[in-house]
């Protein structure tokens, strides 16, 4: 059937947005980079027979380290039929570039491998939305994180957001990966539950991101 | 102060004790207004300690009997139920800093402070206790006038962890007092429209959201033999309570409660609002988070009658807001936008005749979420104003 036309600011368009975002974060974000919506400019859903529900979706993005340049990105959501067992496919294309976070990155790289003893945090943003400058990479790579977590886990009735990182800690490695051990909170808005999620994040600056749950 | 326990007796002793009720701005207890005061009916009331000698006076001259009720010291008692916590270094005389968020034991010095320096515009009015006990107070803002006005009802803080809202209700008096005599925009509003502030709602889940778990959400009170805590007091309301948007057990977070209304604090909102609801025009609710300005219904999609009045003032509402700093809000119903939900106090607000109900969404949007910075109360009440 063909693509109907949807409301932005209604639910169904919002979460498949978040789904985007989500896999967005997952794939281009880092210490130095954290994407987030700006708006949902246009939303379309067709309906694919013994296949799931496909959204179509052009959103504005923003960089939060770079908040002057809008990022323009298309995406297509698919929800499976029966989706509480896979995770939506999802494709998004960046319109242009996004800026550049190598020196940023190896900045960060050096900073945590030259630590004598591995890094712990706990509450990211603390009770009163501070984050501490030496801690907001860290606070960007929980994103990396939470997007892999929001991506694989939502369905057409959730919403997820990263409600707090409580808890993260360093692992040091023989190989020339950092390892950072995080439990995340995540928020689910149509539950309302606040969840913890344990996922283990691998980065370097050439080989960006690898997230187990 | 004392809480002094009356039975009147005759028809002249209840119209004398009306007549002291309004002229020496006493607290009434119970009932909660001076026109249920009945004879042969309990008479509560807190006399404020420099009154007492001349209420005593006065009701032996009417040959009225009283009765020390159970707490002959009120301040203590006060000063008992007040969270005992790391005490605030703040002065309470010095300015209050309103671009940080507040315990509520500073929250409820701000109430006495804002009415003691503002008593011809802010009373502070008795409406209930929580679960564990704690007063709930609103502010009246109301101008003096011989004409019977329309009213304004706000709350905030339903939901603990949305600190911006209590953060939000604060912002709003202060900016009224301070600027009521100097905006003819305020003045003009402030003749015609009476405003009642309830600062903080949920004020148990609030302190536990300071003291243990800063993403609670529900009230306190246990069920299941102590097991198990909390009603989410959005879903409590008798607005198709239990139908859609809801738990049923107690462990989840959107537990509704045993019944309608169920929860003390629900209970005060509830019984107070329907003493006034011919006087009530407009019912707002502050949450956060989503940059949301929601109508009726979220239980139905059914559109409420006054639906395009109610929208078109939303969007009016929706535009004047983000031409302070940008900041979009989403206008719509409940359930078109966000989800399907009963028990809201929003929907319940509605459904008795308050014609103009809206839930406020605050920021952001999910980047901070429930923890929003404290650099960004000011922008947020700012343009929410």
């Amino acid at each position: 059937s063909p693509a109907m036309e949807l409301p932005p600011s209604h639910f169904p368009a919002a979460r498949a947005a978040a789904v985007a975002v989500g896999y967005l974060r997952y794939l281009r974000g880092g210490p130095g980079r954290g994407l987030e919506l700006r708006e949902l400019r246009r939303a379309r859903r067709q309906d694919i027979d013994d296949v799931g529900h496909k959204y179509y979706l052009e959103l504005e993005l923003e960089d939060v380290l770079d908040k002057d340049r809008r990022v323009s990105c298309t995406a297509e959501v698919l929800y499976h039929l029966g989706s509480t067992s896979c995770a939506p496919e999802v494709q998004v294309t960046v319109q242009g570039e996004l800026r550049s976070t190598e020196e940023a990155d190896q900045e960060f790289y050096n900073r945590i491998r030259s630590l004598e003893k591995e890094l712990v945090a706990e509450n990211i943003p603390d009770s009163h939305g501070n984050v501490p400058p030496e801690l907001e990479p860290l606070h960007l790579l929980a994103w990396v994180a939470s997007g892999y977590v929001i991506w694989q886990n939502s369905t057409e009735n959730t919403k997820f957001h990263l409600a707090q990182v409580k808890h993260v800690k360093q692992v040091k490695r023989n190989d020339e990966d950092l390892q950072f051990d995080y439990v995340l909170l995540l928020h689910e808005m149509v539950s309302q539950e606040v969840l913890p999620w344990q996922v283990t994040v691998l980065w370097h600056p050439q080989h960006g991101a690898r997230v187990s749950q | 102060d004392q809480v002094l326990h009356i039975v009147p007796e005759t028809i002249q002793q209840v119209q004398h004790l009306q007549l002291l009720c309004s002229t020496l701005m006493l607290d009434l207890w119970k009932p909660l207004l001076p026109e249920d005061i009945r004879a042969g009916e309990d008479l509560h009331i807190r006399v404020p300690a420099p009154l007492v000698q001349e209420m005593k006076d006065t009701l032996d001259q009417h040959m009225i009997s009283y009765r020390y009720i159970l707490i002959p010291d009120v301040q203590k008692l006060v000063d008992q139920n007040m969270p005992r916590e790391r005490s605030s270094h703040r002065q309470v005389s010095g300015d209050y800093v309103y671009t940080e968020y507040h315990s509520m034991e500073e929250i409820y010095q701000w109430m006495t402070q804002i009415q003691e320096n503002n008593s011809e515009l802010v009373t502070q009015h008795f409406l209930g206790k929580t679960f564990e006990n704690r007063t709930m107070y609103y502010l009246q803002i109301s101008q003096p006038s011989n004409k019977t006005k329309k009213i304004i009802w706000m709350d905030c803080g339903i939901h603990a962890r949305e600190w911006i809202s209590p953060a939000f209700c604060q912002w709003f008096v202060k900016e009224i007092v301070q600027n009521y005599k100097t905006d003819p925009k305020i003045s003009r509003f402030l003749q015609n429209l009476d405003i009642y502030v309830l600062p903080v709602l949920n004020i148990d889940g609030y302190i536990y959201s300071w003291e243990e778990d800063r993403l609670w959400r529900k009230n306190r009170s246990p069920y299941e033999n102590g097991t198990c805590y909390g009603t989410d007091l959005n879903r409590n309301f008798n607005s198709s309570w239990g139908s859609v948007g809801v738990s049923f057990n107690c462990s989840s977070i959107i537990f509704c409660g045993s019944g309608p209304e169920s929860e003390p604090e629900t209970k005060a909102v509830a019984q107070f609002i329907r003493s006034k609801t011919s006087d009530i025009v407009c019912y707002l609710t502050f949450h956060s988070y989503g940059q949301l300005l929601l109508t009726p219904y979220g239980s139905t999609t059914e559109p409420p009658s006054n639906n395009e009045e109610l929208l078109q003032v939303a969007k009016e509402a929706a535009a004047a807001l983000t031409g302070k700093y940008g900041t979009s809000y989403k206008v719509g119903s409940t359930a078109s936008i966000l989800y399907s939900n009963s028990g809201s106090s929003r929907d319940w607000a509605h459904m008795i005749g308050i014609p103009f109900s809206y839930t406020f969404e605050l920021r952001d949007t999910g980047t901070y979420g429930f923890v929003l910075p404290a650099d960004q109360i000011q922008p947020t009440c700012e343009e929410t104003m």
